[in-house]
C-alpha cells in the first residue's frame, strides 16, 4: 500500500484526463457520479485519511467549524479540487435528491455525528442540491443519535426506514434476497454513505459495505459466517449499488472492540474521516486501522477471534466487483 | 413453513369459505377484522408501513437465554445460539436485547389468523375434519429459499400489521368459532414460543387443544416445555441432508432429527412433512435414508407426508414437483416399511387417504381437505380392528 502526502498527487491525476479504463472502473463501482472525472489513476482506488486533533476543543467536545474544514480538505484531496464545492459537484448534480445514510446503531456514543451530516448538508447545498434526506434504519435509532425526525417538507428531511417502509418485491443478488427501503429506491437519486469506524462482534468490522444492512428489511438473516458473503451480496443488490456515490467514514471517535454497541472503554479519538468512492478500498483501509489499534492495545487479531472480515475480500472478487482490496491498487492519502 | 400457504392469495376451500362467511362474531372480536374479505384471511396482510402504535403490549422477557458480560446475551431457544449485543436482534428478528435483558417482541402479536381444516396443516391422524383456529406472528429462525409465507416469516414484527390477541382471547375466539383446535403455524412457532406456551395453557383450560407446525429447529429444553403443553407437533423436515439444510434452509439437519427423537420419547403426537423440491432433495437415496431413519428411530407408525413444491420466494426457477417424483418417494418409503405415507398438495390423489396397514382398506377417506368418510371405531380399523395410531377423538 502506498502512503503519499496529498500534495504530491493532487493535480497530476487531473492532468491524466479521462480514460476509458477509469470510466469502466467507475461504472464497475456502481458510481453514476455527477462527473466522469476520476479521482485517481485508472484501476486504482484512492482512500483519503484526513485527521486533525483540532476538531476537538480544549474540553474534548467537537468543534463543528474545524470538522467542516477537515471535511473540505478530505473532499478536495479525494477529487483533486481547489474548492470543496467543486469536489462535491463531482459527486452530485443539481436537482438530485441526495440521501445521507448515517449509522446510528451505537446511539449517541458512536453514531455518525450529526455535526458531520450538517457539514455535508451545507456543502451539498452550495453545490446546488436543494433536497437532502438523512436516513437510517429506524426513527428511534436516529433520535438516539441526536438527529431530529423531519418526515415532511422540502429542503432537509430526516427519517428512518419505518417512515416509508420497504419495497414489496424482493431484490436478489448472490445469497441475499431482501426488500430494499423506499427511501433509497423511491426518494433518493444518490446516496452518500456515512458509516462509523468501528469493530463488529460478528463481522469483524462494520464500515462502508456493511452499512447497507440498514437499507434492507432483514439484516438479521445475514450474520452467519461473519456476514460473508452477505455484506457483499447486499451491497450488490441492484437497487443499492448504483446509487451509492461516495463513502465518508466517521472516525472522529473510533472503536476497536465491543462493537457495534457503544463501549466507551474500547474507543479512542481517531479524530479523522476516511473518504473514498470505492467502498471495498475504504473498508480495507479501515479494517487495517482497527487491527493496528487492536494490536497496540494487546487485543487479539480478528482472525484469532474467528471474525476476520472476509466479506471485504468477497466484495472484491469476480462475482461482486464492488471495488478493490489489493493494497497495490489502493492509493492511501493521508492529510 | 413451506406447504401451508398463508395470505390473501390463498385458495380457500368451500368449507372454509362457508365457515368464514358465518363468522360475524369473529370480526367483532378484533378491530383489524372489520372489512376483511370473508373468503380471505380473517385478518392478515403484510404491510410496508407498520401499524402498531405501541410495542409495550407485545413485549415479554424471553424464557430461554443466558446473560453475558457487557450486556450481551446468548439465546438458547434454537441451535443457532445467537450471541446478541445490546439493542440488536437475533436471527429470527423478533427477539431483542435491551440493556442486557432479552425480550420477545411478538407475544400476542398476531399477524394472521384463519380457520383452516386441520388437514391443511397437515395433520391426518389428529381429529380428522376438525377446524383449526390458526394463527402466526412474524419471524422465523431459518430462511428457507422455498418459503411460501416469507412475507410474514422473513420480516420483523414492526414491518407487518399486527393485532393484539392475548392468550385468553385467542382461546375464546377458538371456542366461539367452534374450533376444537388452535394451530400455531404459517411462520415458525419456535420464535414465538412464549406466546404458544401461554396460549396452550389458556386453551386447555377452555377445552381447546393446541397443535404446532414447526421446522423443529429448537433446543431440547424449550422443546420439552413445548411438547408437554401442546397436543401435537408437525415437523417440516426439509431434507435428509446437511447440505440442503446449509444451502437452502440456513439451518442444520441434526438438531431437527434430535427434536423428532425427543418428541417420540415424550409421547407427543407427531407427523412429518417432507417438501420434495425438484433437483435439490428428491434423490432415491435420500428418500430411502429418510425412511430408514424414521423407521429405526421413530417407528413405522409416524405419518410421513411427501408434499409437492410450488415455486416461491427464492426458488422460483424450479418447476413444481412432478407427480411421478412424489409417487416414487412414497413407493420407496412404503417399501422400507413405513405404514402411513401420504402425498400432499395433489388434491384427489389416492395417497391422501389413510389405509389400514393390515387389511389395506381405507379407514379415512380424503379428497383435498375434505373428509369423505371415517371408518374407525375407537381408533381401530372398523374392518379388521387393527389399531390406527393417532388422536381420533
Amino acid at each position: 500500500m502506498s502512503i503519499k502526502p496529498a500534495a504530491s498527487t493532487r493535480r497530476s491525476f487531473l492532468k491524466q484526463g479521462f480514460s476509458l479504463g477509469s470510466a469502466l472502473w467507475a461504472l464497475n463501482q456502481g458510481g453514476a457520479a455527477a462527473s466522469p472525472a476520476p479521482a485517481t489513476e485508472p484501476g486504482r482506488s484512492r482512500v483519503v485519511i484526513a485527521r486533525d486533533a483540532k476538531i476537538r476543543t480544549a474540553n474534548s467536545s467537537l468543534d463543528s467549524a474545524q470538522l467542516a474544514k477537515l471535511l473540505d480538505r478530505a473532499l478536495q484531496a479525494s477529487f483533486d479540487c481547489d474548492s470543496p464545492v467543486e469536489a462535491w459537484k463531482k459527486v452530485v448534480r443539481p436537482g438530485e435528491v441526495v440521501g445521507l445514510k448515517v449509522n446510528c446503531l451505537g446511539g449517541r456514543g458512536n453514531a455518525t455525528h450529526p455535526e458531520l451530516a450538517e457539514a455535508i448538508t451545507e456543502r451539498l447545498r452550495q453545490a446546488g442540491i436543494t433536497d437532502i434526506v438523512i436516513w437510517e434504519r429506524l426513527n428511534s435509532d436516529l433520535e438516539h443519535a441526536r438527529y431530529k425526525i423531519v418526515e415532511r417538507g422540502s429542503g432537509l428531511r430526516c427519517f428512518g426506514n419505518d417512515t416509508l417502509g420497504y419495497e414489496d418485491d424482493l431484490s436478489t443478488f448472490g445469497q441475499a434476497g431482501s426488500r430494499v427501503c423506499r427511501t433509497l429506491t423511491q426518494v433518493c437519486d444518490a446516496v452518500i454513505n456515512l458509516p462509523v469506524l468501528k469493530d463488529h462482534g460478528i463481522a469483524g468490522v462494520t464500515l462502508a459495505l456493511k452499512s447497507m444492512f440498514g437499507a434492507i428489511h432483514n439484516p438479521n438473516k445475514y450474520h452467519s459466517n461473519a456476514c460473508d458473503p452477505y455484506v457483499a451480496d447486499v451491497f450488490g443488490l441492484p437497487p443499492i449499488r448504483p446509487k451509492i456515490r461516495l463513502h465518508i467514514c466517521d472516525g472522529i471517535n473510533a472503536q476497536y472492540e465491543g462493537g457495534p454497541a457503544y463501549m466507551p472503554q474500547w474507543m479512542w479519538p481517531f479524530n479523522g474521516l476516511l473518504v473514498a468512492r470505492d467502498p471495498v478500498a475504504l473498508d480495507y483501509v479501515g479494517w487495517k486501522i482497527i487491527e493496528k489499534k487492536r494490536s497496540e492495545m494487546g487485543a487479539k487479531s480478528l482472525r484469532e477471534l474467528h471474525r476476520h472480515p472476509n466479506y471485504i475480500l468477497t466484495a472484491a472478487d469476480a462475482e461482486h466487483r464492488l471495488g478493490t482490496c489489493d493494497p497495490k491498487r489502493i492509493e492511501q492519502v493521508e492529510i | 413453513m413451506a406447504r401451508e400457504r398463508d395470505g390473501p392469495l390463498n385458495t380457500v376451500d368451500r368449507r372454509a369459505f362457508l365457515k368464514a362467511a358465518s363468522l360475524p362474531c369473529l370480526a367483532a372480536c378484533s378491530g383489524a377484522l372489520v372489512g376483511a374479505p370473508l373468503a380471505a384471511p380473517l385478518f392478515a396482510g403484510p404491510l410496508a408501513v407498520p401499524a402498531a402504535e405501541s410495542d409495550a403490549q407485545f413485549i415479554r422477557e424471553a424464557k430461554f437465554y443466558e446473560k453475558l458480560p457487557y450486556k450481551k446475551i446468548k439465546c438458547t431457544l434454537c441451535p443457532r445460539e445467537c450471541v446478541i449485543d445490546d439493542q440488536e436482534r437475533g436471527y429470527c428478528g423478533v427477539r431483542e436485547n435491551r440493556g442486557g435483558t432479552y425480550y420477545t417482541l411478538v407475544h400476542s402479536r398476531v399477524v394472521t389468523a384463519h380457520i383452516d381444516p386441520i388437514e391443511k396443516k397437515p395433520f391426518f391422524h389428529f381429529l380428522p375434519g376438525a377446524e383449526a383456529f390458526s394463527v402466526a406472528t412474524a419471524g422465523c429462525n431459518v430462511n428457507c429459499k422455498m418459503c411460501q409465507n416469507w412475507d410474514i416469516s422473513q420480516v420483523r414484527p414492526e414491518q407487518v400489521r399486527s393485532t393484539y390477541v392475548p392468550p385468553e382471547k385467542l382461546a375464546t375466539l377458538a371456542r366461539q368459532n367452534n374450533c376444537p383446535v388452535i394451530a400455531y403455524t404459517y411462520s415458525e412457532p419456535v420464535v414465538y414460543l412464549e406466546y404458544v406456551l401461554d396460549c396452550a395453557e389458556a386453551a386447555r383450560a377452555a377445552g381447546v387443544r393446541s397443535v404446532v407446525v414447526s421446522g423443529g429447529y429448537i433446543q431440547t429444553d424449550p422443546l420439552k416445555a413445548l411438547s408437554t403443553r401442546v397436543d401435537a407437533i408437525k415437523i417440516d423436515l426439509k431434507a435428509y441432508s446437511e447440505q440442503f439444510y446449509k444451502e437452502v434452509v440456513n439451518g442444520e439437519l441434526k438438531p431437527v432429527l434430535e427434536a423428532l427423537v425427543t418428541l417420540r420419547k415424550n409421547g407427543t403426537w407427531n407427523e412429518i412433512v417432507y417438501l420434495v423440491v425438484p433437483t435439490l432433495n428428491d434423490g432415491d437415496a435420500e428418500f430411502r435414508g429418510l425412511a430408514r431413519w424414521i423407521k429405526s428411530e421413530l417407528g413405522p407408525d409416524v405419518p410421513l407426508h411427501f408434499s409437492r413444491f410450488h415455486p416461491e420466494y427464492l426458488l422460483k426457477n424450479l418447476p413444481p414437483t412432478p407427480l411421478e417424483t412424489l409417487e416414487r418417494a412414497k413407493a420407496i418409503a412404503d417399501a422400507e416399511g413405513l405404514h402411513y405415507v401420504y402425498i400432499g398438495n395433489v388434491p384427489g390423489h389416492p395417497a391422501e387417504s389413510t389405509y389400514c396397514p393390515h387389511c389395506r382398506r381405507k379407514v379415512v377417506e380424503r379428497t383435498g381437505y375434505t373428509i369423505a368418510g371415517i371408518h374407525l371405531h375407537h381408533g381401530k380399523c372398523q374392518y379388521c380392528q387393527t389399531p390406527i395410531p393417532g388422536v381420533w377423538s
